[in-house]
């Protein structure tokens, strides 16, 4: 109920903030948070609940980017429905590499690489095939209309992401509060332990990467939406793996709230490293680097876990 | 051959045993760690199994629960064949092991963990707290509901490994050296709680197979005894046959002992 409620104020403040807001660079800004804190969010329901860290979620994100644009362009189809296959695309990859990769007991480092290895080989087939549009990448023509999933003010945009993390933060809510998310954070937490009391570690990881996968599979159809443009190294290379994972865990991994933190600092800091230095091709992912180190060294329970950290720290200074 | 173990004792009633060990063995490379082990559990009792370090004793726990498939040999659990079966499926038929070196969720609160045994029977979130609150105030967690795993002592850590494997409400339970590294009074606080598992008809009461060092414990709860040595099973009856079997004095002695002892106290 607590969640619930928590979830209904932030729906609140971020809708009422973009009502209110008129500033093109802010309403921006706004989006991008937004858009990459639905990335770490859905990162963190595998990677912070379920303790599986992949570093190629960028698979299911370019798999939802390329069915949002080859739905439309190819088949014709409403960008509205476009949307349902491509969140239904990634969530069937997902759930394919999670049967493989868990059925042959992958963990830690292993589990990681192979996810890794998984979105590169995405990316050079997208290269490779014709129906990708290759190397050239994909552009959808420029039709704003609601039926269309295209807004002309960065508003309508802004609301679209919004849903999506809101329902991420209600799928983070009832894995908190379920059995099916007990049995994960158990799964994460000792897997023995798990097996022993009942828990097919298998059966919970794939639904958990499916459902991760699901709402990465969104935010890639949002970002065609929003950009009208894919090409293999956007939709497969790490751009997105990356974003999804250090804000996850600059926030708080295995929190509700830390993934939405995370993004909003990340993007804040990229923000001003832009302002102050300019553009300046990578020096976001720098910067990201840089704060996922000291993050990782002096707060291992990221951004919102500060607090408890630091307690523990002098607990541990006196006894 | 290895002894037949319950010709002796339980006597085969009409009844199928709730676990049956027919032949059971496997071998890591060379070493042959458990060797043609058969042996008979009748439900509603509480056994132990015994043995100096090494005798095999966890492998076997390890091969009942599913976590080792045997080269040879079958188990039977409830009427049906468990061989080769995963852990969470012989889980769920009933039987449910704790691990000698236990393996809390560290993270969570001991609510939570032992809610994560209770969810094998119960979907509802509710339900599992409100019966992980019940089972706790069965092993004496009652005060500590809410602290995390994680800072639980020793003592503490063995009642929560019990406890979230009693919220299974298993048919077998099957108890890898819940009392080692505990100290005399707590070994003393255990004690009943172990017994009452079993006497407790109230939920079904449980049927308890247990590994054990501690001789006290032994002699005082079970009433019959497997003795395994180097992977086989050497001796079997009440806990006062098998501490006089001079097989079993060796085997936690050395060999030669048992004569060695006779003489000296003729």
């Amino acid at each position: 109920m607590k969640d619930l409620a928590a979830i209904a104020v932030f729906a609140g403040v971020v809708g009422g903030l973009t009502w209110g807001l008129e500033s093109g660079v802010w309403l921006t800004f706004l989006m991008m948070a937004l858009y990459v804190a639905l990335l770490a969010q859905a990162w963190n329901m595998l990677g912070g609940y379920g303790g599986q860290f992949s570093f190629g979620h960028a698979v299911f994100f370019g798999t939802g980017a390329y069915v949002q644009a080859m739905a439309q362009l190819g088949l014709g189809w409403n960008a509205w429905l476009a949307l349902a296959a491509a969140i239904g695309a990634a969530s069937a990859v997902g759930a394919g590499i999670g049967a493989l990769t868990f059925r042959y007991g992958l963990r830690g480092s292993y589990f990681a690489l192979v996810t890794l290895a998984f979105a590169e080989v995405f990316r050079i087939v997208s290269v490779s095939v014709g129906f990708t549009g290759g190397g050239v990448g994909l552009m959808l023509p420029l039709r704003e209309s609601f039926g269309n999933l295209q807004f002309g003010s960065r508003k309508g945009y802004i609301v679209l992401v919004l849903g999506f993390v809101v329902a991420a933060l209600l799928v983070t809510g009832w894995l908190r509060h379920s059995r099916f998310g007990a049995r994960l954070q158990a799964v994460r937490d000792n897997e023995d332990a798990a097996r022993a009391i009942g828990i097919d570690p298998w059966a919970v990881k794939l639904g958990a990467i499916t459902l991760s996968a699901a709402f990465m599979g969104a935010g890639g159809a949002f970002y065609v939406q929003v950009f009208q443009y894919i090409d293999p190294s956007l939709a497969f290379g790490p751009t997105s793996s990356v974003e999804a994972l250090v804000a996850a865990i600059v926030g708080g991994m295995g929190t509700l709230w830390g993934p939405v933190l995370g993004a909003a600092v990340l993007h804040l800091l990229a923000e001003l490293t832009r302002n102050l230095f300019g553009e300046l091709p990578g020096l976001n992912m720098i910067v990201y680097g840089v704060v996922l180190v000291l993050i990782v060294l002096f707060a291992p329970r990221g951004l919102s876990g500060v607090g408890r950290s630091v307690r523990d720290l002098l607990r541990a200074r006196r006894g | 051959m290895s002894v037949a173990a319950c010709a002796t004792c339980c006597g085969r009633g009409v009844a199928e045993p709730l676990l049956a060990l027919d032949g059971v063995s496997i071998a890591f490379g060379g070493l042959r760690a458990v060797q043609q082990v058969s042996l008979e559990v009748q439900s509603g009792t509480l056994s132990a199994l015994i043995g100096p370090n090494g005798a095999g004793k966890t492998t076997l726990f390890a091969l009942i629960s599913g976590f080792l498939v045997p080269d040879t040999g079958r188990i039977r659990f409830d009427g049906r064949d468990i061989t080769g079966l995963a852990p969470h499926r012989i889980a769920r038929a009933g039987l449910t092991r704790t691990f000698q070196i236990v393996q809390p969720f560290a993270a969570q609160s001991v609510r939570e963990n032992i809610a994560v045994g209770a969810h094998l029977h119960e979907p509802r979130r509710a339900a599992a707290l409100a019966q992980a609150d019940a089972v706790a105030q069965r092993v004496g967690l009652g005060a500590l509901l809410d602290k995390p795993a994680g800072d639980l002592t020793v003592a503490g850590r063995k009642r929560l490994e019990l406890a979230r494997a009693l919220a299974t409400r298993p048919k077998l339970l099957l108890l890898d050296e819940v009392l080692a590294g505990l100290n005399p009074q707590e070994i003393a606080e255990m004690i009943p709680v172990v017994r009452a598992l079993v006497a407790d008809a109230a939920d079904g009461g449980t049927t308890v197979l247990m590994i054990e060092h501690v001789m006290q414990a032994v002699m005082s709860l079970a009433g019959h005894v497997w003795v395994l040595a180097q992977g086989e099973l050497i001796a079997a009856g009440s806990p006062a046959e098998v501490t006089r079997d001079e097989r079993v004095v060796e085997a936690y002695l050395g060999h030669g002992t048992a004569a060695r002892l006779r003489a000296a106290a003729a």
